[in-house]
């Protein structure tokens, strides 16, 4: 990350006021994008002492592979008080940098910053829905 | 979306990352979101109209 970047990250993470866990997931063969993607979210944890970080292997760690729901590597959970199913897959670089430090925010603050008309929408949702967005670095 | 109901799961998947992905979901262009798997949003969206999208997953 550049260092602008880097600034605006720290402000931002540097004011949550609530624990967020980043679970990890990574796996030992075959993955070349895990170790940058552990440094990325070890340089995130570094900016507030609310975050910590969790590591589990995709192989070896199958309770926790379950649990979160993971199946590809790099994959990061951004779980406050309870795991509300939010998951970044890759190396988290640019916009995908941004969306998931607004994830993190967002985790910590416990809102969501939806509209009362999509909160409302949503609240009535009772059968599960998967989304997933795929994006680029820029 | 996945923060207001426990039923909501919300990944972002780098896609230059997951080549297998990219072709199974015929992205062509980012950002673009898929919903259980059926349900297609190209680009970027109002909030009401991408919740509105969203929820054509079940109707």
């Amino acid at each position: 990350m550049d260092s602008r970047t880097q600034d605006e990250l720290e402000a931002t993470l540097a004011g949550i006021g609530a624990p967020v866990t980043l679970v990890f997931f990574t796996q030992t063969f075959g993955c070349d994008s895990c170790v940058p993607a552990r440094q990325i979210v070890d340089r995130i944890a570094s900016f507030s002492d609310q975050i910590t970080v969790e590591e589990y292997n995709l192989v070896l760690d199958t309770d926790q592979v379950e649990t979160y729901g993971v199946q590809r590597v790099p994959a990061i959970a951004v779980v406050g008080q309870a795991d509300v199913g939010i998951r970044f897959y890759g190396v988290p670089e640019g916009h995908e940098l941004v969306s998931l430090v607004e994830a993190i925010t967002l985790v910590a603050a416990g809102d969501s910053g939806l509209s009362d008309e999509s909160r409302a929408l949503i609240a009535s949702v009772d059968q599960p829905i998967d989304i997933q967005v795929f994006a680029t670095p820029t | 979306m996945a923060f207001e109901n426990a039923h909501i799961t919300a990944s972002a998947v780098a896609a230059v990352e997951y080549p297998d992905l990219v072709r199974q979901y015929r992205v062509t262009g980012v950002p673009k979101t898929v919903v259980n798997e059926r349900v297609e949003i190209l680009g970027a969206e109002p909030e009401a109209s991408f919740v509105a999208h969203v929820l054509e997953s079940i109707a």
